[in-house]
């Protein structure tokens, strides 16, 4: 193993795993549930959470960060509601005005706070900062077992492994009924189960993984996490355990196939740079779904749904 | 500072900057009411994205060629090739698989996005650093407007009202009524597919200025908010517009006035205190079937 790929591609492949794995779990649902959209709507609502968090505190430190950008995406879960309150308002239509809406508050939170440029600029929300992780520790195959060099991997990846825990883990503590209230909402209320509830703790889950996401690899790459593993594995298969499996499984194989192309094709077409890593992330993803919207049998109908 | 702006007498550019955010907020409000009537208003959002690896092929292909890669209506022609082929692929995702438009919609936009991000870093890679500029069609700005960008957006703003005008009667029938609209002989798919057109080229027109992920709230929250006071389709799409209209004309004046203010937040959040008034106008009103 050389040393190269333990300084710069384990990082941002370690990362793009962690994240692909955190969103696909909410995902699979939010896709099985025609609500994919409320994702892109949170990525984007984060950066007016964040961009607060930053000036209420000062620092660009992880807690405030991620709760400005938690109470955000909650905030445009809230938002999107109350302009369904007023009118005959479609939920498409509230969804885009509010995410808008919150994103060009951001903007000119970023602008006249005196952030640009600070530790937070508009771009970087977008792009993610997926490159800039590295691990000047990992010289050589030894450092991976040396709690020193290992105690100098970036912070982010932590992060994102303390994320992928709390959204499995309560992921985990309500799937049974949440499964239930998403198939058949009107059995699942008249079982007595709490449905309205069970949303508010999926909107939470995909809140803390967007967010955690979010900051590795931007708005729009958070997006593809979210939808590309999910939407490809319920073309592949009818059961809803071993859909959740196969995108799990897809999610590792995006951010893998993702982040070694970003250097690996361009070196084999003779080029001297890398493309971005997240770019290529949601490229593989794509071209996951195509394949199986292209070939699956069973990508027609409508399976278990 | 800011009436001076509102007034247009803060000089030329400042001027044109206004008329030009006006007339793209006009277009896009009149044009949004048609495509929120029909209940798409999230497909705008996959056809911005779906522009920037157009775009960005179009720029690697000009300077492949040794032509000027920064030719706007070049540009332009990459960009619409861009949200056409995102269009198709939205099209044949929920019309040949079993995921639902929101699904799809999301696919669409990330995976064009990231497209977009990959050829972006082949530009910046190129020597001489040639990228500059293409970003800005992510976030929009006005600073650069010139006499001719308002001239283009003003000329396209009219072809879009005028053929929105013409189409009006069908696509409203399709958007009440798709059953009778059928019955009576339309060809749904022909319809949406115009619909389609003028949101693109309100997309195109308004890439540069508003950015593509801003300019979903210029086609859709001015035609919301008009739904909420007006129940007659012609009505709300004229209000809409001018509410699109206003906003653009406010949003400019108070970055043209404070300069440092991004001028489409501004725009977009001015769309947002419309729509707050509008719900607080329409207050508990029933909800009445539009005619």
């Amino acid at each position: 193993m050389d040393g190269a790929f333990l300084i710069l591609t384990l990082p941002p492949l370690v990362a793009a795993i962690l994240a692909a794995l955190a969103c696909t779990l909410p995902g699979s649902l939010l896709v099985l549930r025609g609500e994919a959209m409320t994702g892109d709507m949170m990525a984007h609502a984060a950066l007016p959470g964040i961009a607060a968090g930053f000036m209420l505190t000062g620092s660009a430190g992880p807690l405030a960060m991620t709760a400005g950008a938690l109470a955000a995406a909650l905030a445009a879960v809230g938002l999107t509601a109350a302009i369904r309150r007023a009118g005959p308002v479609a939920p498409a239509a509230a969804m885009a005005i509010s995410f808008t809406t919150l994103f060009a508050l951001g903007v000119v939170m970023v602008e006249q706070g005196g952030l640009a440029g600070v530790h937070l600029d508009v771009e970087h929300a977008l792009f993610g900062t997926l490159e800039t992780l590295i691990w000047l520790d990992g010289t050589s195959a030894a450092a991976l077992a040396d709690p020193a060099a290992l105690a100098t991997l970036p912070p982010e990846l932590l992060h994102l492994a303390g994320a992928l825990a709390l959204v499995a883990a309560g992921l985990a503590a309500v799937w049974r009924p949440l499964v239930l209230a998403s198939f058949d909402p009107a059995q699942a209320r008249a079982l007595g189960l709490p449905v309205g509830a069970l949303s508010a703790a999926l909107a939470g889950l995909t809140a803390a993984a967007t967010v955690a996401a979010f900051a590795a690899v931007g708005a729009i790459l958070t997006v593809a996490m979210l939808v590309l593993p999910a939407a490809t594995a319920r073309l592949l298969t009818d059961s809803l355990p071993r859909q959740l499996a196969l995108a799990l499984a897809l999610a590792v194989l995006m951010a893998t196939a993702g982040v070694l192309s970003s250097f690996a094709v361009p070196a084999a077409l003779g080029l001297s740079f890398a493309v971005s890593a997240g770019g290529s992330i949601a490229l593989a993803g794509g071209l996951m779904l195509a394949l199986a919207a292209a070939l699956s049998p069973r990508a027609r109908g409508h399976g278990a749904r | 500072m800011l009436w001076q702006a509102l007034t247009l007498s803060l000089g030329y550019n400042a001027t044109l900057v206004t008329l030009g955010a006006a007339v793209l907020g006009l277009a896009a409000g009149a044009v949004g009411a048609g495509m929120v009537l029909r209940g798409r208003a999230l497909v705008p959002d996959a056809l911005a994205h779906a522009t920037l690896p157009g775009l960005a092929g179009a720029f690697l292909a000009l300077t492949a060629l040794g032509a000027d890669p920064r030719n706007l209506p070049l540009l332009l022609v990459g960009g619409g090739i861009g949200a056409a082929l995102g269009l198709a692929a939205l099209r044949a995702l929920t019309a040949r698989t079993r995921l639902t438009e929101d699904t799809a919609t999301a696919a669409v936009l990330s995976v064009a996005y990231g497209g977009g991000l990959v050829l972006l870093t082949v530009i910046q890679a190129l020597p001489g650093g040639r990228a500059a500029g293409l970003e800005g069609f992510l976030l929009g700005s006005t600073a650069g407007m010139l006499r001719q960008d308002a001239l283009v957006i003003g000329g396209a703003a009219m072809v879009v009202l005028l053929a929105l005008a013409l189409c009006w009667r069908p696509l409203t029938l399709m958007a009440f009524d798709p059953m009778q609209a059928r019955a009576m002989g339309l060809r749904t798919a022909a319809w949406d597919a115009v619909l389609a057109i003028l949101v693109l080229a309100v997309v195109l027109v308004g890439l540069r200025v508003a950015g593509a992920i801003l300019i979903v709230a210029l086609l859709v929250t001015p035609a919301v908010a008009a739904r909420l006071v007006v129940s007659r389709a012609g009505g709300m799409a004229a209000l809409s517009a001018l509410i699109g209209g206003a906003c653009g004309w406010f949003g400019a004046a108070a970055s043209a006035a404070a300069p440092g203010l991004p001028t489409v937040a501004v725009i977009v959040l001015a769309a947002f205190a419309a729509l707050a008034a509008a719900a607080l106008v329409r207050g508990g009103r029933a909800w009445t079937a539009p005619s």
